[in-house]
C-alpha cells in the first residue's frame, strides 16, 4: 500500500490531484469558518449612512454622486426605489463590469446586508417600487396554473415557454430564469430592468407575480420533464443538432457497417 | 476532356509529354491505355477459414436474435406492467418500455441477419453481365398488335356513346372525394373575415388572458399591456376572434412619439395600441424591447418600431402594423374609436381590394 503510494507519487496526475485537494482544502475551511453577513430587516439610519457610503465608493463613478445619473452613461436612479437596486446588485448585473449591450448577471458583488443598504440609501432619494415581502414572493402560496397564463401572455414570448431565455436583437438576450431567485423574478417584474418592460401592479397583480413565481419554481423541480431529458428546453436549436449529429450519425455509422465487408 | 487541356495537364506533370497528347488519335488510344484492373483477390473471413471461426459467428447471431426476443418479451411485459392510467410516471415508462421493446426487437433481427449474410454467408466476387433491355423486334410487334386487337374487339372507335359516358363517369368519380376535401379546408370561404375583427366604436380594452379593464393612469411609461377586447372572453368563437383582435398596448413619453399623419387622435396621451398580429405571417409580435421600443416578432426577427408607427425597421415584415385608434370613455376606460381601418395579419392579394359598402 504505502509502495503503492510511493510510486504513485511520481504520476504525472499527481500534482494536479494535489492542487485540487488543496484547493478543496480550503474552500472547505473557509466555508466553515467565513462570518455570516449580520441580517437586518428594517432600514435604520446607520444603514442608510452605509448605503451612502457604498454608493459613493462604487457606483457613483457612472450614476454621479447624487445618482443624479449622467447623459449617456448611466441613468438616474432617483425614484427607482429599492426593488430595482436589490434586482441589480444581488444578481451581480451592477455595478456593470464593462459597456456591453446589456448587463450580464454574474456572482454579486457586494454581501447581503451591504446590498440592503445600498437599497435602503437609494430608496431614501425619492418613492419607488419597494422588495416585495418573503409572504409575496412565496411560490407554495402561488396557483401554478394561473401563474402558466400569466406567464404564457406576458413573458413566455422572450423568455421562451417555460422561462429558459431567449435571443433578443443586437447582443441583448431575454435570460434563463432556472437561477433567479423568487425575489428577484419579482423584483424584475415590477422594475422591468434593462430591455425587459414594467409590468406594473396593475398589469400583474401582486397575487399573479406569485403565481408566475410559482410556475416558474414548478419548471425546476425534479420531474418537470415528463418525457424524459429536455436538451435545454431552448427549442428547435439543441434538438436538431440532436437530430441531425447524434440520429443521422448513427444511421450514416449503420449504412458504413452495412457496406462494410466482415473480417 | 479537349487536347488543350490534356496538353497543360500533362505538361504540368512531365513537361516533355505534350506532343503525344496532341495527336488525336493518341489521346482515343490512351483512353484505352487504361486496363482494367479487374477484381481484387478475393480475401477469406475468418469464418470461412475455420469451423470454429463459423461457428463464433453462428453464436453471435443466434444471440442478437435472443437479445431481440428479449426485448420484444420486455416490451409486452411493460404493457401489463404499467397501465396507462392518470398517473404521468406511469405514462413515461409504458411508453419507454413500450417503444424500447419494439424498437431493439426489430433493430436485434435486423442487425442479426445482416451479420449474419455477412459473415456466413458466401461473399465470393461475381460478375453478371447486364442484358440488353430493349426486347426483339418480334415481341414487340405481337404487343403493339395485342393492344390495337383489345381496341378493336372493344369497338369503342365505332361507339362515340360509350366513349363520352366512360370518359364523364371517370371524371365525375373522383369529385365525391375532392369537393368535401377543398371544402372542408377553410371551414369559411368568407374571405373578408379578416378584414375585420371585435373591435367596435366603443369597445373597452382588456387584460389578456383575464379580461380586467384598463384605465389609463395604469398604463404606465415603460409598462407594456397584451389586451384582447372586452366580452372575447365570452364570445362564441373565442380562439378565432381572439387571434384577429390581440393588442399591444405601450405609453410612451409624449416627445419619443412621432404622431402619424392622419393618427393625430388615435393615441391617449403617448398611450398606443398596435395589432400584435405580424403583417408577415401572422405571429404574435410581443417582444418588446423596453429601451428602444422596438417589438420583435419570433418567428422570422421582423423588428417594428413603436414610436414611428409600428414601421419595419428589419425584418421581411412588409408593411407597419395596423394601429388601433383608442380613447378613454366618460367612465374613465380605455375604449376603441372603431375596428382597425385595415386588415390585420398577413398581407394577401384580397387586401389590397377595396371594401364595398362596409363603415368601420
Amino acid at each position: 500500500m504505502v509502495k503503492a503510494l510511493a510510486g504513485a507519487r511520481r504520476s504525472r496526475f499527481a500534482p494536479v490531484l494535489l492542487m485540487l485537494l488543496a484547493l478543496l482544502a480550503v474552500g472547505g475551511v473557509y466555508a466553515i469558518a467565513a462570518p455570516t453577513p449580520a441580517a437586518a430587516d428594517t432600514s435604520s439610519p446607520d444603514q442608510i449612512a452605509e448605503g451612502q457610503k457604498l454608493f459613493q465608493a462604487n457606483c457613483a463613478s457612472c450614476h454621479g454622486m447624487s445618482a443624479e445619473g449622467r447623459d449617456g452613461i448611466a441613468p438616474s436612479l432617483i425614484g427607482v426605489g429599492s426593488a430595482a437596486v436589490h434586482f441589480q446588485v444581488s444578481t451581480g448585473r451592477m455595478p456593470m463590469a464593462a459597456s456591453a449591450p446589456q448587463a450580464p448577471a454574474k456572482p454579486p458583488q457586494f454581501t447581503a446586508a451591504q446590498t440592503k443598504a445600498l437599497a435602503a440609501w437609494v430608496a431614501t432619494l425619492g418613492p419607488g417600487p419597494s422588495s416585495p415581502t418573503a409572504e409575496q414572493v412565496d411560490a407554495s402560496l402561488g396557483d401554478a396554473a394561473n401563474g402558466m397564463l400569466v406567464f404564457r401572455t406576458n413573458c413566455a414570448m422572450c423568455h421562451n415557454a417555460i422561462g429558459a431565455g431567449g435571443a433578443l436583437s443586437q447582443g441583448k438576450f431575454a435570460p434563463s430564469l432556472f437561477h433567479t431567485t423568487p425575489q428577484q423574478i419579482y423584483e424584475a417584474m415590477l422594475t422591468g430592468p434593462q430591455s425587459m418592460p414594467v409590468f406594473n401592479d396593475a398589469n400583474i397583480t401582486p397575487e399573479a407575480k406569485r403565481d408566475v413565481i410559482a410556475f416558474l419554481m414548478e419548471q425546476r423541480a425534479d420531474n418537470a420533464s415528463p418525457g424524459g431529458a429536455n436538451l435545454g428546453a431552448i427549442g428547435p436549436v439543441s434538438e436538431g443538432m440532436w437530430v441531425w449529429i447524434v440520429g443521422m450519425g448513427a444511421l450514416i455509422a449503420a449504412a458504413v457497417w452495412i457496406g462494410a465487408k466482415s473480417s | 476532356m479537349s487536347s488543350t487541356t490534356g496538353k497543360d495537364l500533362t505538361t504540368g506533370e512531365h513537361g516533355t509529354a505534350g506532343s503525344l497528347v496532341n495527336d488525336p488519335l493518341a489521346v482515343g488510344e490512351s483512353a484505352e491505355a487504361f486496363e482494367n484492373p479487374g477484381l481484387p483477390e478475393h480475401r477469406h473471413r475468418l469464418s470461412d477459414a475455420s469451423p470454429a471461426g463459423a461457428k463464433k459467428v453462428e453464436r453471435q447471431v443466434a444471440l442478437i436474435f435472443g437479445l431481440s426476443m428479449l426485448a420484444s418479451i420486455v416490451g409486452v411485459w411493460g404493457y401489463f406492467a404499467f397501465p396507462m392510467d392518470a398517473t404521468l410516471g406511469n405514462v413515461r415508462y409504458s411508453t419507454l418500455s413500450i417503444g424500447l421493446g419494439l424498437g431493439l426487437g426489430m433493430l436485434g433481427i435486423g442487425v442479426a441477419a445482416i451479420h449474419w449474410a455477412k459473415a456466413l454467408m458466401s461473399d465470393v466476387e461475381q460478375v453478371d453481365e447486364r442484358h440488353a433491355q430493349r426486347s426483339d423486334d418480334q415481341t414487340r410487334t405481337d404487343a403493339v398488335q395485342l393492344l390495337k386487337d383489345g381496341a378493336q374487339d372493344s369497338q369503342i372507335g365505332r361507339r362515340p356513346l360509350l366513349k363520352g359516358a366512360l370518359v364523364g363517369a371517370v371524371a365525375l368519380a373522383p369529385l365525391a372525394f375532392v369537393v368535401p376535401l377543398v371544402g372542408n379546408l377553410g371551414g369559411t370561404w368568407n374571405v373578408n373575415a379578416m378584414r375585420h375583427t371585435m373591435w367596435r366604436q366603443g369597445t373597452r380594452l382588456a387584460r389578456d388572458p383575464d379580461g380586467a379593464l384598463i384605465r389609463p393612469e395604469q398604463v404606465t411609461i415603460g409598462s407594456v399591456w397584451h389586451v384582447i377586447p372586452d366580452g372575447l372572453n365570452e364570445s362564441e368563437h373565442m380562439l378565432e376572434e381572439k387571434a384577429k383582435a390581440i393588442v399591444l398596448l405601450v405609453r410612451l413619453d409624449p416627445s419619443e412619439l412621432k404622431v402619424q399623419p392622419g393618427r393625430e387622435d388615435w393615441s391617449w396621451q403617448g398611450i398606443v395600441a398596435y395589432s400584435k398580429v405580424c403583417t408577415h405571417v401572422g405571429c404574435p409580435v410581443a417582444l418588446y424591447e423596453q429601451q428602444t421600443h422596438h417589438l420583435l416578432c419570433p418567428c422570422h426577427q421582423s423588428t417594428f418600431d413603436i414610436t414611428d408607427g409600428a414601421k419595419v425597421v428589419f425584418g421581411p415584415a412588409k408593411r407597419a402594423l395596423p394601429q388601433l385608434p383608442i380613447t378613454v370613455d366618460d367612465e374613465g376606460y380605455l375604449v376603441a374609436q372603431s375596428d382597425f381601418h385595415e386588415a390585420v395579419g398577413p398581407s394577401t392579394w384580397e387586401r389590397q381590394r377595396p371594401i364595398r359598402g362596409e363603415d368601420y
